[in-house]
């Protein structure tokens, strides 16, 4: 929060807040440039490459043929040549057809090579369900992602993080997964919730890798979650308050890797309570990786523990089903009370 | 044919109306009784229905993300399927699939969501008909945006040199989203990427349903008889977006224009004409594939959605008919909040596939 204080007082969709980022660093950089299915005149399905076409032109922002492996794999190549290219996988559902490139060269190649080689490429990825699009376009993958050496991994939550964030992953000189929520992006067809749409300068900035925000400060027990969902533990936190008295920290992990285990430790310290919120499956991600850091660095303050994910099950089409798998603001303040 | 044709364009006609009812006026995907992404296949009907007539329930299809008209040809349980669609709990797929992910095991059909995946699994099909020696083909539809796919390649490689019982079937709208063609391939004849791989490739323009229907037949023929895979490219059209509610701001008036004119089902009709079929008899196919769809969609309508623990169940292969009941999954969702209003694992019932 701290951070958005020096904000200018304009408001920006997260989806715009990315674009011009991008933008700007393509009038910095004449390395860059963006490459994807439907980038160029549709602007991305999800908004995230939106009038970079009339800026920039063919040549910078491509569209390219239906063929994940072929373009992803491109991405490495241009960026072991020296450019920094920024590819969209539409969904990240689709990292399937294009997963060896992924992790065995794009994660892989710094450290094969013994760091002569580095690949300052950006892979940007749409996440997410709640909206009913079943298994193939739903997933959030997050510890799929994080979980690959080599591979930095970010999520952002609002506007101004989506920008200084994307600023920082093109300087990246390493590979970095950008994974942004179809939900946050502020699009007219999937309506966002309160909170992503935030204020944004209009200048550069950069929002360093592993440094978690602490979204809502509190006494009583802390929330550590990302994406969508540090939306929905606001609210959640908001309404505890009201209802329950319970003063809840809602910390926003912003990158998976490199993680902030000092900010997360720090609240545990201080609340004694963790919750682990994740839209991600709930077997080898995100919750289990938070509890064990926090157990690793804080036990004896640990008095209480809540994992809340997508139970080990694909994400099912039908509303009331995907609602029972997908953490809603209720399931949140649920696993709150159930830390007391 | 045209019936098939005829009901299929119905169908999305209906799938429509009810999918943009709760979306108007402020189009939002997750709003309404057919929630998620919509991919209509308005234009397409040739293809399928020249294709899946030459099919028999043992044969097996695999279609892609539009896939309503490839499931009607291929005699998909019209009701279950809507119901699916519907998300409900007697839908085909009791509610898990959705439009992209229909499963019928009773005709062999399935379809996915992800580019081009549809082409190994139907190579898989072939090779299990040729290793038991039975006459059934496989049969991957995809679009022409799918052909510079791996998987499709792949596919075309293996199918050829093992001989495999299946035809590839590409349906050319011309558009990928909102990619034309011409941007992401030199090569504008599709059935020439068989080439490559020494199986024959077919091309039929003009989206002519009777030169589907020759075409089909020689190439399933082909197959059912041990002589291999073909390729056979089609001439469709997109009459619509290429999901709900996309604006097709990319897209020229006149190429919807065109798609609009050069459309399958009334050029069949005229052929349908000279051959002697009367306009009552057209009538008549009209009104019974009308009230089809409108039964299918009452029912499924009617069908009860699916209660929200049956979430945890299906991951895995349901017990033999007679087993015991599974035990509660403990590994998969083991600790798992009891008291939280989602889902309780003693409350997982018994029954995964019991209902069939
Ligand atoms: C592997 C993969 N990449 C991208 C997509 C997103 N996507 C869905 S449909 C589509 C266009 C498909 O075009 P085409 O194969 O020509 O079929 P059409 O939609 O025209 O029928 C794309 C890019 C996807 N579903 N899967």
């Amino acid at each position: 929060m701290a951070q958005q204080a020096d904000a200018a007082g304009r408001e920006l969709t997260m989806s715009r807040a990315m674009v011009e980022a991008i933008a700007h660093e393509m009038r910095e950089d004449e390395e860059v440039f963006v490459m994807g299915e439907d980038v160029a005149d549709y602007g991305g399905i999800f908004g995230s490459t939106d009038g970079l076409l009339a800026e920039f032109g063919r040549d910078r922002v491509m569209d390219v043929p239906i063929s994940e492996t072929s373009f992803v794999g491109a991405g490495v190549g241009a960026a072991q040549a020296g450019m920094r290219p920024i590819v969209e996988l539409m969904f990240v559902d689709f990292f399937g057809v294009c997963m060896d490139q992924i992790y065995n060269n794009m994660a892989k190649n710094t450290y094969m090579s013994g760091g002569s080689v580095n690949v300052p490429m950006v892979l940007m990825t749409a996440v997410g369900g709640s909206y009913n699009d079943a298994a193939q376009h739903s997933q959030t993958l997050y510890g799929t992602f994080a979980h690959l050496p080599g591979m930095k991994v970010v999520v952002p939550s609002t506007a101004y993080d989506a920008k200084g964030l994307m600023h920082n992953a093109v300087r990246d000189d390493d590979p970095v997964v950008y994974m942004f929520h179809k939900r946050l992006m502020g699009l007219g067809w999937m309506p966002s919730p309160a909170g992503p749409k935030t204020d944004v300068p209009e200048e550069p900035y950069s929002i360093p890798f592993g440094e978690a925000d602490v979204k809502r400060e509190g006494e009583d027990v802390t929330v550590v979650t990302l994406g969508l969902h540090v939306h929905r533990a606001l609210e959640a936190a908001d309404e505890l308050s009201r209802t329950d008295g319970i003063d809840t920290e809602v910390v926003d992990l912003r990158t998976l890797k490199p993680l902030d285990t000092e900010t997360v430790v720090d609240s545990v310290r201080k609340t004694g309570r963790l919750v682990v919120v994740d839209e991600d499956y709930r077997s080898y991600g995100v919750t289990g990786e938070i509890v064990a850091r926090v157990a690793e660095g804080a036990l004896s303050d640990l008095e209480a523990v809540e994992r809340v994910a997508i139970p080990d099950v694909p994400i099912p089409y039908a509303r009331p089903l995907e609602e029972a798998v997908n953490p809603g603001v209720e399931d949140i303040a649920d696993a709150i009370r159930a830390t007391r | 044919m045209y019936e098939g044709m005829v009901t299929a364009r119905r169908y999305e006609e209906r799938l429509q109306e009810e999918y943009l009812e709760g979306k108007q006026p402020a189009f939002d995907i997750s709003a309404g009784p057919i929630p998620g992404e919509l991919h209509l296949a308005a234009g397409h009907e040739a293809s399928g229905a020249g294709v899946c007539i030459h099919l028999r329930d043992g044969d097996t299809v695999t279609a892609p993300h539009r896939p309503h008209h490839v499931a009607i040809a291929k005699g998909v349980d019209l009701k279950r399927m809507t119901a699916e669609i519907f998300g409900r709990e007697t839908g085909l797929c009791k509610g898990k699939g959705g439009h992209m992910h229909l499963f019928d095991p009773d005709v062999n059909f399935a379809c996915s969501g992800i580019i081009a995946q549809g082409c190994p699994p139907a190579v898989g099909a072939a090779m299990a008909a040729k290793k038991r020696n039975t006459d059934e083909v496989a049969v991957a539809f995809l679009g022409e945006g799918a052909i510079d796919q791996g998987g499709f390649l792949e596919s075309l490689n293996l199918a050829s040199v093992h001989d495999l019982p299946v035809v590839f079937v590409v349906e050319d709208n011309d558009w990928a989203i909102s990619m034309p063609k011409e941007r992401v391939t030199d090569v504008t004849d599709g059935s020439q990427r068989a080439n490559g791989f020494g199986l024959p490739g077919v091309r039929v323009d003009f989206d002519d349903a009777l030169a589907v229907y020759d075409a089909a037949e020689e190439a399933v023929g082909r197959a059912r008889d041990g002589n291999g895979p073909t390729l056979i490219e089609v001439q469709v059209h997109r009459r619509m977006g290429h999901f709900m509610g996309d604006a097709e701001g990319y897209r020229p008036e006149n190429d919807v224009e065109r798609a609009s004119r050069l459309d399958s089902i009334p050029r069949l009709a005229e052929d349908l004409r000279k051959r002697g079929v009367d306009d009552d008899g057209l009538e008549e196919i009209r009104t019974r594939a009308h009230e089809r769809v409108e039964e299918a969609i009452e029912w499924a309508k009617e069908q009860p959605e699916p209660k929200p623990e049956a979430a945890l169940e299906d991951a895995f292969a349901g017990p033999p008919e007679g087993a015991a009941e599974p035990p509660a999954a403990a590994e998969t969702d083991g600790g798992e909040r009891s008291d939280g209003p989602r889902i309780t694992p003693g409350e997982r019932s018994g029954s995964d596939g019991g209902e069939e």
